[in-house]
């Protein structure tokens, strides 16, 4: 998105322009209206209270947000695939624990909305040290510099008691009785907000980085590191730099986490949360700024929220990942962008009823598969630990051939049908892209 | 000196072992550029199969049969899998083989459980060979000797030996060019992932009946394995060699060593105590700290020789 | 474009609205009880096995009617053995208004959950909830970390090191110590010395070890160092592969010690010591199936016997019965499922257990005090561990009065 193409014409007129400016502007504001009000929609009026189990997944949601734009600055901006990105997560998420004991002993007087503040700059010089040790190398062997960080850090984390508490981690209390505006944050709405102000801070912030120089060098390094050293640059500074800015907002989803759950073990220096932020990328579209954001509001959704319904959700994320890998490498932004030839030639409405036709069959499939996984995890697991298998209320016998029958012919009866459908839609689809662009092969 | 010459034999072994991992997952890396996350999920495929086979009809026909299957794993996932994926690059293949890794886990779950399985040593091999110093040398640890060299001499002969392997050899550094001459480098590549997985599952096959067979397994291999390959180079079997019996000296020594950096100060009147973090590093023993010391290892050999030990290329 | 993006971020959010509308309102004729533990990853046998134990015991304490008229029921969450997630499960516990929370597997989970509770109990007086231990041991739970709002039905680390320590036959006379590197190993490190100086000064401690956590594949090297300490005996709280992974290079090498451990009874260690482990290896247990054969208590051997019927590993969860007893008492004596209530109820209640024992869930500190029962592995026994031919005979027991163990806590009560 260069400045280029924004001015088009320089004779607007000065009213015009302001008011484009802002529509250009407008998804961020209906994100922040979605954000702040989201959680209205589940209030508990009865109760007269916030319901803490969706304040809890939309704070969370928000903290990964942050964590997935910042590990993307690596991945998608600048072709470094990095498993050591929890650990800047982590480390600032441990600091800030110490942050806040110290703020709530009257030794440290930083309220409560700058501590996010002073946990990225403490990501900030995490990133630096690890950073000058990893930038050093770039591709492959700057994944593998990773790896080997994540893992020492993660095991020293069990071991070392001062600063990481060993196995147990270590607790703060967040009332900390300073702060700007003269909240208390002991309720979770409250945290709620401030990780939302804080998102977007964040995320304009990272925003307006990939308009940097920085940002730009970071891109080109990416694509073509050879020729970014004959324009002048040095890729391992242009790396260096680009990990450590990434590691300041790395820190203050970190310092969020410590702030939101008010205790960090080593976990939040771990692998798997490495892979997490991996994962939320690349789902959501390591290709444009907003595909880890959409990546994140997935991601988190099915590990806390579909977890709850199913203990085989650890499948489902990996047959998700496999899908997205062979099918939609450009994630999910991928495929918006790649209608975006079709929405500027108007002809967008022309794909309703075929997607609404793989939509339906596309269900049924999704219908078997989770139907057959749910049915042989519970008869080898489930059913010895008591449970019972219920589909909208109403209990479903395993011995019975019924659902094992339906299931299997949702699944294949429902691919069947899905690829000639599939035929079919890509046959519409080439059809408008010729439209779009005459003479363009796909 | 006792603990010299045993650390010396029981690391000995631990090493081939994980050479017998690691060497397939040299050859994946180096030659298909796919960082096989799923490689140690193979080796827990090739104990479980063992043990499921083993029950049948006993050690023997499993040792030979689960590799083989471990092996036809490998190449459906290669044929059916990351073929289709390999046009998007090399992170696309990480990332398939990353969700493998939760599928199979999960699968392995709900076919055989979550406990242990009780897969035993057979009682052919369940004696003690010899004495050293006082202490026995199971017949059974002479025998995953005898395979992984076994292996490692198999491997060498294919290698260097067979039209294939020549093939596969000149695959392992120029895959373009290769391609460019007419070879059909798709089954090459096949056939090295097969083969990968083959020697992932035999390493699976003896290590767990002596080692537990557990659905955690997969996990605690991994990074060990990974260490070995970045740490011994790419494209090269020598140098995996070198790395795996080195990694594997290293853990075992290490264990034998109960000073910290503060014994070492202790002479000059310097003593310390645990009491911040600082302290906490430096009081220690080294014995807690053994499995810390392959990633500082592979951490340092990255920062001044990127190619590993004794690796061909950089990819 | 970007019109997409926000088109689908409001999709996203219609969806989760329709994922999150089944977690619905539960009905309320039951005693619900949040159950959080790890039901996915490499710990799911632990919450695995803990959950079907406690179905087990739902079933038989609803067959005994319930409290006020009502049954109890699990409500199960998977916290995947990390703090973070359980909290998130305590959020959902507490949106729906369940009384009570129960956890087993993990102190650091234990330890996050206390402080947890005691923060929105205090933030919340309307929706408060009590927290059930039914596992989770490190012995500063009910001591520096003691809180009234939570009840431990398991035997602390200390309780079973006094156990340990005092089954130590005569003819042991040095001990290797070796524990996993983290809060629970480091625990029962501490204590074990602890009561080896109180009631065994005559024992030599010649090493004091800690391995790292399911790390180590490999145990050849410590048995090479634990032959040459000349030990009589491997006193351990190592569980899992880090127990019997050892207990195998010991085998092999022909080392002849035993094994004193304080886990080598859990759910899948029977499996995996095999004929290796009969008798050299001791534990101490809160349970065993064949107690009731050496106390000649039918009822007990009955309520195993219909557990075997159904299960192939050992039950090892008689303090949850007594447990659960206490809770109907509690419940129906406050006649409410309100937490000050019913945790009044609870707190200095008594109750015989399902051997005859008076076990008695002290004030002071809110931890269940019982016997246990040091066994060794043998085959000399008539209900085997797990099929495998072998199980465990008592060798030595302890009375209440010995797990009666000074407390530091401080515990701060509620005013209203």
């Amino acid at each position: 998105m260069s400045d280029a193409a924004e001015t088009p014409n320089v004779r607007v007129l000065p009213a015009r322009r302001r008011a484009a400016q802002t529509i250009r502007y407008w998804p961020w504001l209906a994100a922040l209206v979605v954000s702040v009000g989201l959680p209205w929609l589940f209030y508990d009026w009865q109760h007269a209270r916030h319901a803490g189990f969706v304040v809890s997944m939309l704070s969370q949601t928000g903290m990964m947000i942050i964590f997935a734009l910042s590990f993307n600055m690596l991945m998608g901006q600048a072709g470094l695939l990095s498993f050591c990105h929890s650990v800047l997560f982590g480390l600032a998420g441990y600091s800030t624990v110490h942050f806040l004991d110290a703020a709530g002993a009257g030794q440290l007087p930083v309220p409560m909305e700058l501590m996010p503040l002073l946990a990225g700059l403490s990501g900030l010089g995490f990133a630096i040290v690890f950073g000058y040790m990893s930038t050093k190398q770039r591709s492959t062997a700057f994944a593998m510099i990773t790896l080997g960080i994540v893992q020492l850090v993660t095991t020293a984390a069990t071991m070392f008691h001062h600063f990481f508490g060993g196995e147990g981690g270590i607790k703060t209390d967040r009332v900390i009785g300073n702060s700007l505006f003269g909240f208390e944050y002991a309720q979770s709405i409250e945290v709620y907000y401030l990780i939302v102000a804080w998102m977007m801070i964040a995320a304009v912030g990272m925003y307006f980085h990939t308009a940097t120089p920085l940002g730009r060098m970071a891109n080109a390094c990416r694509d073509n590191h050879e020729r970014a050293q004959f324009v002048g640059y040095d890729p391992r500074i242009v790396r260096f730099q680009q990990f450590a800015v990434s590691g300041f907002y790395a820190g203050i989803a970190g310092g969020l986490f410590a702030i939101t759950y008010e205790i960090v073990t080593f976990d939040a220096v771990a692998a798997p949360l490495a892979a997490n932020a991996l994962l939320m990328a690349y789902i959501g579209g390591a290709t444009t700024f907003f595909g880890p954001v959409l990546g994140a509001i997935l991601i988190t959704l099915m590990q806390s929220g579909v977890s709850l319904m199913s203990n085989s959700w650890l499948i489902y994320v990996g047959v998700l990942f496999i899908a997205m890998v062979t099918f939609a490498p450009a994630g999910l932004t991928g495929i918006a962008l790649e209608h975006a030839p079709i929405a500027r030639a108007g002809l967008l409405h022309r794909l309703a009823l075929p997607y609404l036709r793989i939509l339906v069959p596309g269900l049924i499939v999704l219908f078997g598969f989770v139907g057959l996984v749910e049915l042989a995890s519970f008869l080898t697991i489930g059913m010895a630990q008591g449970r019972r298998l219920a589909l909208f209320g109403r209990t479903i016998d395993i011995y019975s051939a019924t659902p094992w029958l339906v299931s299997l012919a949702c699944l294949l009866g429902g691919g069947f049908w899905l690829s000639r459908e599939a035929g079919q839609f890509k046959r519409v689809w080439d059809g408008l892209m010729e439209i779009a662009r005459p003479g363009e092969s796909r | 000196m006792q603990i010299g010459v045993i650390s010396l034999l029981d690391g000995l072994v631990y090493g081939m072992l994980l050479f017998m991992l690691a060497s397939g997952l040299t050859l994946i890396l180096s030659m298909m550029g796919v960082l096989n996350f799923a490689h140690a999920s193979i080796y827990m495929l090739g104990a479980y199969f063992a043990y499921q086979i083993s029950r049948w009809v006993g050690f023997w026909p499993a040792f030979v049969l689960a590799p083989l299957l471990c092996g036809a794993t490998g190449a459906a996932i290669e044929v059916w899998g990351l073929r289709r994926v390999h046009h998007n690059g090399h992170i696309a293949e990480l990332l398939f083989t990353f969700g493998l890794v939760f599928i199979i886990g999960r699968a392995v779950q709900m076919a055989w459980g979550m406990l242990p399985l009780p897969y035993r040593v057979p009682a052919s091999l369940d004696f003690p060979l010899f004495s050293v110093y006082g202490e026995n040398f199971p017949a059974y640890r002479a025998f995953m000797l005898l395979v992984s060299a076994g292996m490692l001499f198999t491997t060498w002969l294919l290698l260097k030996k067979t039209r294939i392997g020549l093939i596969i050899q000149a695959a392992l550094t120029h895959p373009g060019m290769v391609s460019a001459l007419g070879h059909n480098v798709p089954r090459v590549f096949t056939i090295v992932f097969a083969g990968g997985s083959l020697l992932a599952g035999l390493a699976g096959v003896i290590a767990g009946n002596y080692f537990t067979t557990e659905s955690g397994m997969a996990d605690a291999m991994g990074p060990i394995v990974f260490v070995v390959v970045i740490f011994g180079g790419l494209g090269s079997l020598a140098g995996c060699f070198i790395a795996s019996i080195l990694m594997g000296m290293v853990q075992t020594f290490s264990v034998a060593v109960d000073w910290s950096f503060a014994d070492l100060l202790s002479p000059f009147g310097i003593t310390l105590a645990a009491n911040d973090l600082a302290g906490e590093i430096l009081t220690i023993p080294v014995s807690r700290i053994g499995p810390l010391v392959p990633y500082v290892l592979l951490i340092v050999i990255l920062l001044f020789r990127p190619r590993g030990l004794l690796g061909t290329r950089e990819t | 474009m970007k019109r997409l993006r926000s088109i689908a971020i409001v999709l996203f959010a219609l969806l989760g609205m329709a994922l999150w509308g089944p977690t619905a309102r539960a009905a309320d004729d039951t005693i619900k009880i949040g159950y959080i533990d790890p039901f996915s990853g490499a710990f799911a046998s632990g919450g695995d096995a803990s959950l079907k134990m406690f179905q087990f015991i739902v079933d038989y304490i609803n067959a005994k009617g319930g409290a006020l008229g009502k049954k109890f029921e699990l409500v199960t969450f998977d916290d995947k053995l990390q703090p973070a997630e359980a909290l998130i499960a305590l959020k959902s516990v507490t949106d729906q208004n369940l009384p009570f929370v129960m956890s087993c597997v993990g102190s650091n989970v234990g330890s996050a959950l206390i402080d947890a509770v005691n923060k929105h109990n205090a933030r919340n007086p309307d929706n408060r909830v009590l927290q059930l231990n039914c596992g989770q041991l490190a012995t500063e739970l009910t001591n520096e970390q003691c809180s009234f709002w939570h009840f431990r039905f398991a035997g602390s680390v200390e309780m079973r090191a006094v156990a340990r320590i005092k089954s130590l036959p005569q003819s042991v006379k040095s001990v290797y110590l070796l524990n996993q590197d983290y809060l629970f190993g480091q625990s029962i490190e501490k204590d074990t010395k602890r009561f080896l100086a109180q009631y065994r000064p005559d024992i030599k401690i010649v090493a004091d070890e800690f391995i790292p956590l399911m790390q180590i594949k490999d145990f050849s090297p410590y048995v090479t160092k634990i032959k040459a300490s000349g030990a009589d005996s491997i006193l351990t709280g190592n569980y899992g592969p880090d127990l019997n992974l050892l207990l195998k290079a010991a085998v092999d090498s022909g080392l002849d010690i035993r094994f004193d451990t304080y886990l080598a009874h859990v759910i899948g260690a029977a499996t995996d010591m095999g004929p290796s482990g009969e008798g050299r290896v001791t534990s101490v247990l809160d349970d065993h199936e064949n107690i009731p054969v050496e106390e000649h208590n039918a009822d007990a051997e009955e309520f195993f016997k219909k557990w075997r019927a159904t299960h192939d590993f050992m039950f090892i969860a008689v303090p949850s019965v007594t447990q659960f007893e206490m809770m109907v008492r509690a419940i129906n004596q406050a006649g409410s499922t309100d937490a000050v209530k019913v945790a009044q109820e609870l707190e200095g209640m008594e109750q015989k257990d399902l051997f005859g024992v008076t076990s008695i869930m002290r004030k002071d500190d809110h931890q269940l005090l019982y016997p246990y029962y040091e066994g060794v592995f043998t085959k000399d026994v008539k209900y085997d561990a797990e099929k495998t031919g072998l199980g465990w005979k008592t060798e030595y027991k302890t009375t209440v009065a010995d797990e009666t163990l000074p407390t530091t806590c401080k515990m701060k009560r509620p005013s209203s």
